[in-house]
């Protein structure tokens, strides 16, 4: 490894570690990032679950947990755009440009923290999933990469996010910004209800959606697929594990020198 | 002596506002630059261009002979900044703060360390070393904030308004610390709207106004600009003002200044002793009330007064606007 790469990756060690000794001090992030995707799984297992109009014979809870787990993770991943906005505000990110620092570090080490975070969701998600019902049918290794799928699209996700925190700059604004992106896209996709329900436009949308590749893919990877809810014969959903990791990896061709060429040319006032 | 600071026909517009308009100036090694001026005079901007945060639109700026654009990395490697606000993670303790600081200078975890331990030390933080910043005070913070930029030893250092916020006691407590960081041969670049505070800790000042340098020299060269000295009486009652004002005006050699509000009454005046016993001649017998009557020689206040038409506490009163309001409290007469 080049010199210049060790450095790059102790600088975003050490960014890293004090993103997550925050989420330790602050024990609240972590009680509401685990919080609302137990609310999630509930609400849609118990509330919605009934009126939802599956065919019968499926099990909701196997339909519902992989879209539950690609919905957080990407919700997840918009904390790194507030959370940067905030280091903008309060002069941090000044004191970090300032220093002999490697460029992308501040960034790494925030994506990272933040891919950490959507870990533990993950894994919170999981073991209440398993409690009301869902069940992994596949092997070890195909659910480990359905783990892993999940967690790379979110920290694709986040450097679009961190690009978008350098830009808007305030993280009450960046919140609010990003919801309006996220919703549509986790909601206008197969993440609750089978695909055949929405109207035609909607269903072109959510069929190109990179969200519903995700789910989809989770869905094969975990065995949580059905014969009885037959996946639409678009290229996107009959191959998602590929269209997904192509989606990750324009987001992060696009988004990491994007986001380190803002963070270069950002400054706070 | 060689120059530690070099910044020549520095010019940076944003949008249509001209922040800098051509600045030049210079800071000899191990000394002291107090750069003044009132809120929105381009202060700031001379200091961010300095610590390659922005990038200058033209001009030449030079911090140890290395360009700030072309030299970055190597410029970062040799400074320290404190900022306007005091740029410490809430979350970390004081001791992980200066910790994350030392290993992103690229000190050895060993090193960091032990100058953490040294600077908490330095700068009275000991006992608070293992509470989060967020439980800090207002001059903990900053005091934090500046061991922060010192843990790499730099030999350049830059203080953006180092005390503002701050109460009067923990000032006193910084300047302290700013003298001596100078007294062992740190060169420092310090922005004030304090005239005093420059009076106190600069070796020499450069005054901004609206991007452009508007005087330089020592404290006592800018103050021989403003010439002559000043009779300053304090009296009892406000509505006296004006009869003392009209009796001693023959004495002073420009209009009298009056403030109501803390019953002062400033003549510019030539001469010594003679001219307080005239005044004192005067005013006997005639029931005026004097609490307080002497000769001063200029502050930077009527420094700043004479340059800019304004004085630097009514333009700092007018918040961030980059024109300064003309001054229209102090009551002088015209």
């Amino acid at each position: 490894m080049s010199a210049t790469l060790v450095q790059t990756l102790a600088d975003s060690a050490v960014i890293t570690k004090r993103n997550l000794i925050k989420v330790k001090r602050v024990p609240d992030l972590i009680v509401f990032a685990t919080l609302s995707p137990i609310m999630f799984v509930l609400l849609f297992r118990y509330v919605f679950g009934g009126a939802i109009n599956l065919p019968p014979d499926i099990n909701y809870a196997e339909f519902l947990l992989p879209g539950i787990f690609a919905q957080t993770v990407v919700f997840g991943s918009t904390v790194t755009g507030a959370s940067i906005a905030e280091d903008l505000q309060k002069g941090l990110i000044d004191r970090f440009r300032s220093l002999p620092m490697s460029r992308s570090s501040v960034l790494v080490g925030r994506t990272v923290a933040d891919l950490g975070l959507n870990a533990i969701s993950i894994v919170v998600m999981a073991i209440t999933g398993l409690i009301v019902g869902w069940r992994i049918n596949s092997s070890f290794g195909e659910a480990v990469g359905g783990f892993l799928i999940l967690l790379v699209f979110a920290f694709s996700i986040s450097w679009l996010m961190a690009m978008v925190g350098l830009l808007v700059r305030t993280p009450e604004v960046v919140n609010n910004a990003s919801f309006i992106v996220i919703f549509p896209l986790t909601f206008v996709a197969n993440t609750f209800v089978p695909l055949e329900t929405f109207p035609s436009v909607l269903r072109t949308f959510a069929e190109w959606n990179p969200v519903s590749a995700v789910v989809q893919a989770a869905r094969e990877l975990f065995g949580n697929t059905s014969e009885i809810v037959p996946v639409p014969d678009v290229w996107s959903l009959q191959n998602p594990v590929l269209y997904t990791l192509l989606w990750t990896a324009i987001f992060l061709a696009a988004f990491v020198p994007l986001a380190v060429r803002a963070y270069q040319r950002t400054a706070s006032r | 002596m060689t120059d530690a600071i070099v910044v020549e026909g520095l010019v940076k517009r944003f949008g249509t506002t001209t922040a800098l308009a051509g600045v030049d100036l210079t800071v000899t090694e191990g000394s002291v630059l107090g750069l003044l001026g009132p809120n929105g005079a381009g202060k700031t901007t001379v200091v961010r261009i300095l610590t390659t945060l922005l990038a200058a639109d033209a001009g030449r700026a030079e911090v140890l002979g290395l360009d700030v654009a072309r030299d970055a990395d190597a410029v970062r490697a040799s400074i320290g900044l404190t900022g306007q606000y005091a740029a410490v993670d809430e979350y970390l303790t004081g001791f992980e703060n200066l910790e994350m600081v030392g290993r992103l200078y690229r000190l050895p975890r060993r090193e960091a360390r032990s100058r953490a331990r040294e600077l908490l030390e330095r700068f009275d933080l000991t006992d608070a070393a293992d509470r989060p910043a967020k439980t800090y005070s207002g001059g903990m913070r900053r005091r934090l904030d500046i061991a922060a930029s010192l843990i790499a030893r730099p030999r350049v250092l830059f203080l953006d308004e180092p005390t503002t916020g701050l109460d009067p006691r923990s000032r006193l407590g910084m300047w302290e610390f700013i003298a001596d960081l100078a007294d062992g041969g740190t060169t420092i670049l310090l922005t004030t709207q304090y005239l005093e505070e420059a009076d106190r800790l600069a070796d020499r000042m450069v005054v901004i106004d609206h991007g452009r340098v508007i005087a330089r020299g020592t404290g006592d060269e800018l103050k021989e600009q403003v010439g002559g000295r000043r009779l300053e009486l304090t009296l009892a009652r406000a509505a006296d003002l004006g009869p003392v004002a009209e009796r001693l005006r023959s004495l002073a050699l420009d209009e009298p200044h009056l403030d109501e509000q803390t019953r002062k009454l400033s003549l510019p005046v030539s001469g010594g002793v003679d001219v307080i016993s005239e005044a004192v001649r005067r005013l006997d017998g005639n029931g005026f009330e004097v609490l307080d009557l002497g000769l001063r020689r200029p502050d930077l206040d009527d420094v700043f007064l004479t340059l800019t038409g304004h004085a630097a506490e009514e333009a700092r009163a007018g918040g961030e606007t980059a024109q300064p309001e003309p001054a229209t409290t102090g009551g002088a007469l015209r």
